[in-house]
């Protein structure tokens, strides 16, 4: 019984099978990758879990409920959060309250006319949001206009507004897409840091084999919209199936 | 941000309000008409601020609900009573209704498509006014009061007298204080105190919205929305309710506007109405707490005082010099005011749109930092 | 059967209009991803091209008249076109001929017009948010209306159309029906003209290299970017051609109605709804929605129709027809009848 199972999931846009077929069950606590080579659905799939596209057929379903058809705020307050390719947070508001929002969501809900309360007096999410902030070391840059900030201090706190809402299971979507190698180890440190402090099963979406082998517990294989291995990293890396649709592109 | 500059804030700003009557007279503006439409546009700014200011959701369609508030005073006063009050509150309920109906189809869409939906629905209202809902607008000739009118509240007055709106007794018009100070000629009268209390009121709210976590969800919405559903926010419902308190506030002026002068047509919806007060906020600065009422006191003023320049008044500017610079300088000078005074609103308006898009206010703390010399870098432009 | 015939023609003559400038709004829109506020205006202005060259044409040579006193025991005058005492006859063909020939100079006029807007304002505003597009176009449309209001006053004013095209015709006679439906003349004259530009347009688009690149572009301007085609320059082209569709379709229309300085925000607002309508990005749906809603208009306001509504007990929705569809439109397909997924949705 796992946190998150995708069952015969299947997506079709006009002669193209971009997925097909597939089920997927990702374990309570665990990091799981889904890696696959280009084309092969994985941002398909992705958009399937969190409501942007409606699967043909199959079911998704988290925690035990079920979740097609919810939008995306609605999977997001059942505990699943999402980091972006490219980080996605309020470039005209400050660190602060980029982190403050997701505080909000997490207590008040999708939506509530609290029109004269005092952002700035609600001791409880000021609380929390500095915790977070201290904890994702960006506290002396609170007050910053967050969309001067450098890539990797988006893409923390990117993370931040993520982890906040101390979620059930957090999705990345390539979180090391178009970083160097130094950004990238960082990323991955950060995962780490996270992984030590906190229970949150994550769903990777990885192309960097790196990343994949420095953080996953499990490993799923997508190639032309089909899981075709699943299994644990090292029963991953010398799988033939896995060799031949990686053929050329990359080292496994 | 803190509460003591907030407070400080909307002292000051009450200060000028209530001595506008004095503080207005150096410049000409100080009739009490005029005063009361600074205010009554200040209040309709400021609603609309609250939407296109915080969600960035541009709207064209804000003059139905001024007109909509309007009819509804109007009624009020028909029917039941020349008190303001029952009037205002339907004008503010009447228009909450129907933004909130306008609002739930619009805002189905985003952007540009927005836009035009609410463009559609200002020049809808307009017609419908102007001609099928004629037994309610009176069409064409507008509503006004009449002597057969029941105001079943009012005592009877004087026959073949058309009564006048008032606050419990006080009539709107009536000026209560008339004194000579240093030199000015001042009429303090009842409803521009009407006015202005309801100014500075809705100053108030909108600067407690603008504190607030629902202010900051809708600041939220304008910065990304994608973002803000993957957070769990449900961004519609937000600016919903956003669209419904700006059309609040432009009923609660269609009101004020009634209560001024008892009598409305339809052409208060047309969609160039609600395009005014689009030049208004961006004029003044918007999303800016001040700025819209800054805005709508610059073109009200501007309105009333640039086209009334003619040919003599020009010739007395320039006069101090010869003949042909006198002419050249009213020739060049000429088409700008007077009925030329919108073709200067309009140049005006594209110059801060291009140089200047966070308005006049920004265009204050632009000079302001200049002159102090202040970290350019450091004092990003944030709300005021 | 002759009413439901002369509804069609004057829901065609409407749709013309609306067509016209739908077709220039959505080619701005398409290719550059810029909401023209500022199109009306742009229509006007072909209007007032028209006028200004009937003045032009108007400007006489006075001269007292040595044998007719006029009723006050002055000398008469005597005004002679100066193209009349130039040009002899051609100068009266001229003076006759004022639209034609002002459609003709409208082209170029508004093209120029138009790369100018383009390379001037609208190219500063493709980075900054729509609401900045729609904000400085409206800004530009109220200084056009404004110039023009000033240099020209507020009334309206009448430019002839040549003699052969003035008053009604038999259109019942023409098409060999047995019945006679009477229509002005000029407004079918306007009618056909309109579907010549439209077709012009269209196989522009269709059959030339240059029209080619641009709808790649409509449909894809980074890919065609990539192919080192430079889409900038022949978007600002394609902004002057959008302008003279405007500029031509206004100076045509002085002969059905009289230009007046706020035609331009008067037919702005119904065509964005018809573009909406249409489906934003979409040409051929800007067509048949301006057709279609002129038509709808045209026959609401039938008298029979009307009786119709009436007797149901419902208010005369003529006046409101256009949008009252335009929101169902709207509701049922959000992305207009022939609009494409994924346009302007963020």
């Amino acid at each position: 019984m796992g946190i998150l199972e995708v069952q015969n999931v299947n997506k079709r846009f006009g002669g193209l099978q971009a997925l097909n077929n597939v089920n997927l069950n990702v374990e309570q606590g665990s990091v799981h990758a889904l890696i696959g080579p280009n084309g092969a659905g994985k941002s398909t799939f992705l958009n399937c879990l969190i409501g942007k596209l409606k699967p043909d057929t199959g079911s998704v379903k988290f925690d035990g409920s079920p979740v097609l058809g919810k939008k995306p705020h609605e999977i997001n307050q059942l505990g699943v959060s999402r980091v972006f390719q490219t980080p996605e947070i309020f470039t005209d508001l400050t660190v602060f309250e980029n982190v403050m929002i997701p505080c909000f969501a997490h207590r008040d809900g999708a939506f509530k006319v609290n029109a004269f309360a005092r952002v700035m007096r609600d001791k409880e999410i000021r609380a929390q949001a500095e915790h977070i902030l201290e904890d994702m070391g960006m506290k002396e840059k609170m007050n910053a206009h967050s969309g001067s900030l450098s890539r990797g201090d988006k893409r923390r706190l990117e993370m931040a507004m993520c982890l906040v809402q101390e979620p059930k299971l957090l999705l990345l979507d390539e979180p090391t897409a178009g970083m160097a190698r130094a950004d990238t180890n960082n990323t991955i440190d950060l995962l780490k840091h996270i992984g030590e402090t906190r229970k949150i099963t994550k769903v990777i979406i990885e192309h960097d084999m790196h990343v994949v082998f420095s953080l996953a517990t499990t490993i799923s294989v997508l190639a032309q919209g089909a899981i075709i291995a699943e299994g644990l990293p090292d029963d991953i890396k010398g799988h033939p199936k896995v060799r031949e649709a990686y053929l050329g592109e990359a080292e496994v | 941000m803190n509460v003591m500059k907030d407070r400080m804030t909307l002292l000051i700003f009450a200060a000028v309000v209530l001595a506008a009557p004095l503080l207005f007279a150096p410049t000409g503006a100080a009739y009490p008409d005029l005063l009361q439409r600074f205010a009554i546009y200040g209040i309709f700014a400021i609603g609309f601020n609250i939407l296109f200011g915080l969600t960035g959701y541009l709207s064209f369609g804000h003059a139905a609900f001024l007109g909509v508030g309007s009819y509804a005073a109007m009624w009020m006063f028909k029917l039941l009573s020349m008190n303001i009050i029952p009037a205002l509150i339907l004008s503010v309920i009447v228009a909450g209704l129907f933004s909130l109906v306008i609002g739930y189809i619009s805002l189905r869409r985003s952007g540009i498509y927005f836009s035009i939906l609410t463009l559609a629905f200002a020049e809808m209202s307009y017609k419908l006014a102007y001609s099928v809902l004629t037994p309610i607008t009176n069409g064409e000739t507008g509503l006004q009061l009449d002597l057969a009118d029941s105001r079943i509240m009012d005592a009877p007055i004087a026959e073949g007298t058309l009564p006048s709106t008032n606050l419990f007794g006080f009539e709107m018009k009536e000026v209560f204080w008339n004194p000579t100070i240093l030199g000015y000629d001042l009429q303090f009268n009842y409803g521009f105190y009407v006015c202005a209390a309801l100014l500075i009121l809705s100053f108030y709210i909108s600067m407690r919205i603008f504190r607030s976590p629902f202010g900051l969800m809708l600041r939220a919405v304008k910065t990304n929305q994608t973002r803000l559903n993957y957070t769990g926010i449900a961004s519609r419902p937000y600016t919903l309710a956003a669209f419904v308190i700006s059309g609040m506030f432009a009923g609660l002026a269609g009101g004020l506007l009634a209560t001024m002068d008892p009598s409305v047509g339809a052409e208060r919806m047309q969609w160039t109405v609600g395009g005014e007060v689009v030049l208004m906020v961006v004029l003044g600065g918007s999303g800016t707490l001040i700025g819209p009422v800054l805005g709508a006191v610059f073109i009200r003023y501007f309105n009333s005082v640039l086209s009334q320049i003619n040919e003599q008044t020009l010739h007395g500017w320039f006069a101090f010099g010869p003949d042909w610079l006198t002419n050249a300088m009213v020739f060049i000078v000429e088409p700008f005011v007077g009925k030329g005074w919108e073709l200067t609103l309009g140049a005006l308006f594209m110059i801060v749109v291009i140089f200047l898009p966070g308005g006049l206010v920004d265009g204050a703390k632009r000079i302001g930092r200049k002159l102090s010399g202040a970290d350019r870098r450091a004092a990003k432009v944030g709300i005021a | 059967m002759d009413a439901i015939l002369l509804q069609l023609l004057n829901g065609l003559d409407k749709g013309s209009a609306y067509a016209l400038i739908a077709l220039g709004l959505t080619l701005i829109f398409g290719t550059l991803g810029v909401v023209n506020f500022a199109h009306g205006a742009l229509f006007m202005i072909g209007a007032f091209v028209a006028v200004t060259f009937s003045k032009l044409m108007e400007i006489s040579k006075v001269v007292l008249d040595p044998e007719k006193v006029d009723f006050l025991g002055n000398p008469a005058k005597i005004k002679t076109p100066y193209v009349i005492e130039w040009f002899g006859e051609f100068g009266e063909w001229m003076i006759d001929y004022t639209i034609p020939i002002a459609v003709l100079l409208s082209i170029p006029i508004m093209i120029i017009i138009g790369v100018v807007m383009e390379r001037g304002l609208i190219r500063l505003f493709y980075n900054r948010p729509h609401a900045d597009q729609i904000l400085v176009t409206f800004g530009l449309a109220i200084v056009l209306q404004e110039i023009i209001k000033i240099s020209f006053g507020s009334e309206s004013i009448p430019v002839n159309v040549p003699a052969a095209f003035v008053g009604p015709v038999d259109v019942g006679a023409f098409f060999g029906l047995d019945f006679s439906i009477f229509y002005p003349y000029w407004r079918l004259i306007y009618i056909g003209f309109s579907v010549i530009v439209l077709a012009a347009v269209f196989s522009f688009l269709r059959f030339t290299t240059f029209g080619m690149v641009v709808r790649a572009g409509m449909a894809d301007r980074e890919t065609v970017g990539l192919l080192g085609i430079n889409i900038d320059k022949r978007f600002t082209i394609m902004f002057g051609v959008a302008a003279a569709v405007a500029g031509l379709a206004g100076a045509m229309y002085a002969g059905v109605n009289k230009p007046v300085f706020h035609m331009g925000m008067d037919f702005l607002v119904l065509s964005f709804v018809v573009v909406v309508v249409g489906g934003m990005g979409s040409l051929p749906g800007a067509v048949l929605a301006g057709f279609m809603l002129g038509i709808l208009e045209a026959f609401a306001s039938m008298p029979l129709i009307k009786d119709a509504i009436a007797a149901v007990g419902l208010p005369s929705i003529d006046q409101i027809i256009i949008y009252l569809v335009a929101v169902i439109v709207l509701l049922v397909r959000p992305r207009g009848l022939m609009g494409k997924a994924g346009v302007m949705e963020d």
